[in-house]
């Protein structure tokens, strides 16, 4: 194995850096340049997407660090898709200062998240979590102007750096236990049950926990959403999250698979299922119940991020094939139905100063195209057919139910309708100020919001994705499958 | 063909959403009008018996989900029954000029998605129907309602929505159980009794939520009250039959076991229901309040038929979601566009001085009607409905029929006091009236046209039962819980 060879099966990532190197020296050039850097970037990542296409389907040179399977290179231009998504909105916001710098950590991050997904060892995973976490830290600080962008930055630095430590203590326990970080070899070297080993275990999931915001560890995510520009918040709720369900999902089935245990009413055994159960449906609780009380829609959507993060984790405690294909399935839809609901948001606290609801109220007229596009997100969200978040569920729940015998898990997916029940009333309050309330006098000055056309665009693009993949979902359905056999 | 109505409809709604907007009412008319001849048709070609495939193809593959249309006597009555009432609605807000887009849009929508849910032979398919449903509802009552109107609207779509998680468990609980989702291989397939005893309940109750079963029935009076004219025909008309047929369909269907374990509990709380509902109406001033009761009642009746659990019984109550549509929507069509947009008051007290019977004749003559078919008068499709299901209830339960036709004694009596009240008040003796009688604007042509299609409805099926009956009765018999 040459360096050559290493390069060329890391293309993408090479093709991201070579970008993200030439949009910072563009910003240097011209700090106020708008258009270049973006299209730089965009390029970046369509040249990344188009190095996977050709990329070999089976790789691993290195045993580990780097694996090229047909999962990791469906993931990998799943994140790109996002990321560009993310970043065709980046173009509406207006206020943003060093516009290049912040394309280029956008693009660092994108690096992060593709190591984490095609990574299969646990310390290539490590670097991969702090390169996505240390950009995501920047970004989210980035509206100089805002105290409330430093503060949620603060909070999500310090709660993310204390979640690294568990997670690198974990890792050296599991090492130390198995004598390997690779992922595969880990599950033949764990045996017996050492409480050395279930301290590694739960310290790991600690960190993950804390990436996919499950409560009790969600605490940054309301700051950081409501806090952050618009679009680092997208791509927090999107690509992020996406490429953390797929790691967790690969080491808690691969390296950990013999320790799953089982969640099931009267059959509990210990394991990571139990633990991943408790999490979801605490997540689901509190996300779903504290979402009520919010005013600010960011905030909302954070704190039902959180609910969503639970529902999603029910696939990974159903601990088979079937459970994790939904999870991810879950997931993609989620990430995308949360992009176009940011890039409302964006729309909205352009024009009217906030995301309020009384900052929604009467966006109906303001604006039909974008109220019509929130709709579908919010309702999606909220499982409602034909979109795609209805079907995301009923796979979620019904894999949930099949994987443990006797209708195990039946107490879980209760919990989690029980969740969906609660969280159609917030939705429908964001709906409600749309399309029933009038605009209110101090929102009501800019009477039309033209907006970019862009980020307009861009939305309505991923209305429609939700759209079709509620009403045919086996285009991405099968792939996910076909990934993972 | 029948499966066109679905297309059609949504189709329509589309186009009604993007016409320019003195446009969209005629497409609205033109969509409910060939639904209504798609339906006819359909249901006179009709052969007797079991649940014939419409179409069938592969949607999912991957979890075996299948794009499954089918129809059967029971269903082909319901599509009728969803016809004539979406026509009527169409009809009686002719008038709607805010946002009639979108008014049109979300009616067409419920439409629609009623007509998935009669066809669907998918039991994923007709779940997705079934809650397509809700958020239009949500959206027509809480932008074109009245009196309380946010609140009704989400009362209404977190009760629908709390049923629908019940129905969303049981399908799940079925689904993994058998890994099929078509109807027909599920109602022969032999689930074990244990899961019968708890999946069974949560179906059906998570379906009659809808139906409006005591005591989770406080959605559908208030949620009426609430509504804009169209919504609470929609409501009474068709969206409470979603509810019914869902629970004959899918819960009794496929968990037979599970049904003859809960029968006596539905028995009960369908008389519960029927004398409560009935009492209650008895008290109310607000005239939509009074039929938003009557429907519960009415709709005990169904819920009592099923749980008689013969073909004459559950015939009956299959004709009984036909009379109680039309007469339903009839009712609300007059309490709500003939009085309400004219006087701007439901209060029975201020009606009874407005002496509406000499300004409105057309709406007295209407209101008579619709209260003589709603009282179970001979010669109207609420009689014969009832009287079937009673005879099938004598054979199983003789004291529900008893305290139910005592029951109806005090249906007899709420409905007369409406009547009385909102039409002869309190100065329809007066040979010359003292004070000149306020005006209001006559009945519109529309308005008049769509009551006359949903009192011949009544009228018709009340002359001849058969009509119905002959095709409802064999399905029934063919439904594997009464082998």
């Amino acid at each position: 194995m040459n360096y050559l060879e290493l390069l060329k099966l890391a293309a993408p990532e090479v093709a991201l850096v070579v970008a993200a190197l030439a949009v910072l020296a563009i910003g240097l050039a011209n700090d106020r340049a708008r258009g270049t850097p973006l299209f730089v970037a965009l390029l970046g990542i369509t040249a990344a997407a188009i190095c996977f296409l050709f990329l070999p389907a089976h790789a691993n040179p290195f045993g580990g660090p780097l694996v090229l399977s047909p999962l990791n290179r469906l993931f990998g231009i799943v994140c790109l898709s996002l990321t560009f998504a993310t970043l065709l909105l980046t173009h509406g916001e207006h206020a943003l200062m060093h516009r290049a710098e912040y394309i280029a950590i956008i693009l660092f991050a994108t690096i992060g998240l593709l190591l984490l997904v095609s990574s299969e060892e646990l310390l290539t995973i490590f670097i991969g979590l702090e390169l996505l976490g240390l950009s995501l830290y920047v970004m989210t600080a980035f509206d100089k102007n805002s105290l409330y962008s430093a503060e949620a930055a603060l909070k999500y630095f310090l709660f993310g750096s204390t979640a690294s430590a568990f997670t690198l203590f974990g890792i050296s326990l599991i090492y130390g236990i198995s004598g390997s970080t690779e992922l595969s070899r880990i599950a033949t070297g764990l045996n017996g049950t050492a409480p050395l080993l279930a301290a590694g275990v739960v310290m790991t999931l600690v960190g993950f926990a804390f990436k996919i915001a499950a409560a009790p560890f969600h605490l940054w995510a309301p700051d950081a959403y409501e806090g952050a520009p618009v679009t680092s918040g997208a791509f927090i709720a999107s690509a992020s999250k996406v490429a953390s369900f797929v790691v967790l999902g690969k080491i808690v089935l691969t390296a950990f698979g013999a320790l799953h245990g089982s969640a099931g009413w009267h059959a509990l055994v210990g394991g990571w299922s139990p633990l991943l159960a408790v999490l979801a449906a605490f997540s689901i609780l509190l996300g779903n119940f504290v979402a009520l009380a919010q005013r600010d829609v960011r905030r909302l959507l954070a704190y039902s991020a959180v609910a969503h993060s639970g529902y999603a984790l029910l696939g990974l405690v159903a601990g088979n094939r079937d459970g994790f294909s939904a999870t991810l399935f879950y997931i993609i839809i989620y990430a995308i139905t949360l992009l176009g609901a940011f890039g409302v948001c964006s729309a909205v606290l352009h024009e009217t100063g906030g995301t309020q609801l009384a900052n929604f109220a009467g966006l109906r007229t303001r604006s039909p195209l974008l109220s019509g596009c929130m709709a579908v997100f919010m309702l999606s969200l909220a499982g409602l057919p034909p979109l795609a978040g209805f079907f995301g569920k009923f796979y979620l729940f019904s894999a949930a139910l099949r994987a443990a015998p006797n209708h195990g898990l039946l107490w879980l997916v209760a919990i989690a309708l029980f969740g969906s029940l609660i969280s159609l009333y917030y939705y429908l309050v964001v709906l409600r100020a749309i399309f029933v309330d009038q605009a209110s006098v101090a929102a009501a000055a800019p009477l039309h919001i033209s907006g970019d056309w862009v980020r307009s665009a861009t939305v309505l693009v991923l209305a429609a994705a939700v759209l079709v993949f509620g009403v045919t979902p086996t285009p991405l359905l099968a792939r996910i499958i076909a990934a993972l056999t | 063909m029948i499966a066109w109505t679905i297309y059609l409809t949504f189709a329509g709604a589309v186009l009604a959403l993007l016409v320019p907007r003195r446009l969209c009412r005629w497409i609205a008319l033109l969509t409910c009008v060939l639904d209504l001849i798609g339906s006819v048709e359909a249901f006179f070609q009709s052969k007797a018996g079991a649940f014939t495939t419409i179409i069938d193809a592969q949607w999912i593959a991957a979890l075996g989900m299948h794009y499954h249309l089918a129809a059967d006597g029971v269903s082909l009555t319901l599509c009728l029954v969803t016809a004539i009432t979406a026509l009527s609605a169409v009809l009686f807000s002719w008038n709607v000029r805010e946002r009639a887009n979108e008014f049109y849009f979300w009616l067409l929508l419920v439409v629609a998605g009623s007509y998935g849910v009669f066809l669907s032979a998918d039991l994923f398919l007709l779940f997705l129907f079934y809650e397509l449903v809700i958020i239009p509802k949500y959206f027509l009552i809480a932008i074109f309602g009245s009196t309380n109107k946010e609140y009704g609207a989400m009362k209404l779509t977190l009760y629908s929505f709390f049923g629908g998680v019940l129905v969303f468990i049981g399908i799940l609980a079925a689904y993994a159980a058998s890994n099929s989702l078509d109807l027909n291989q599920l109602s022969h397939f032999e689930f074990s009794l244990a899961l019968q005893r708890w999946a069974f309940p949560l179906l059906f109750l998570g379906f009659a939520v809808l139906a409006g079963i005591w005591p989770l029935h406080t959605w559908a009076p208030t949620g009426h009250v609430a509504a804009p004219t169209a919504g609470s025909m929609l409501l009474a008309g068709i969206v409470m039959k979603l509810g019914a047929y869902g629970a004959l369909r899918v819960a009794m269907n496929i968990f037979p076991q599970g049904f003859f374990m809960w029968r006596n509990v539905i028995a009960v709380l369908a008389v519960i229901g029927i004398v409560y509902a009935a009492a209650v109406a008895l008290r109310q001033r607000d005239l939509k309040f009074v039929i938003g009761y009557s429907s519960v009642s009415h709709m005990g009746f169904i819920l009592l038929g099923f749980a008689a659990a013969n073909a004459l019984g559950v015939s009956g109550a299959v004709l009984q979601m036909f009379s109680h549509g039309v007469i339903g929507a009839l009712l609300f069509a007059v309490a709500g566009t003939m009085i309400y947009r004219r006087t701007h008051t439901r209060d029975l007290e201020a009606l009874s001085a407005l002496n509406l019977s000499r300004t409105l004749p057309f709406a007295a003559v209407t209101f008579v009607i619709a209260s003589a078919a709603s009282m179970g008068i001979p010669g109207f499709s609420g009689f014969a409905a009832e009287i079937t299901i009673l005879i099938g209830v004598w054979k199983a339960y003789p004291l529900a029929a008893w305290v139910t036709g005592a029951g109806m004694v005090l249906v007899a009596a709420f409905t007369l006091r409406a009547l009385k009240q909102s039409f002869f008040g309190e100065r329809a003796g007066e040979a010359e009236p003292r004070e000149p009688l306020a005006r209001f604007d006559p009945i519109t042509f529309p308005e008049k046209l769509g009551a006359v299609v949903l009192m011949f409805s009544t009228i018709a099926v009340g002359v001849y039962p058969r009509l119905l009956l002959d095709r409802i009765e064999p399905a029934v018999r063919a439904m594997r819980f009464l082998q």
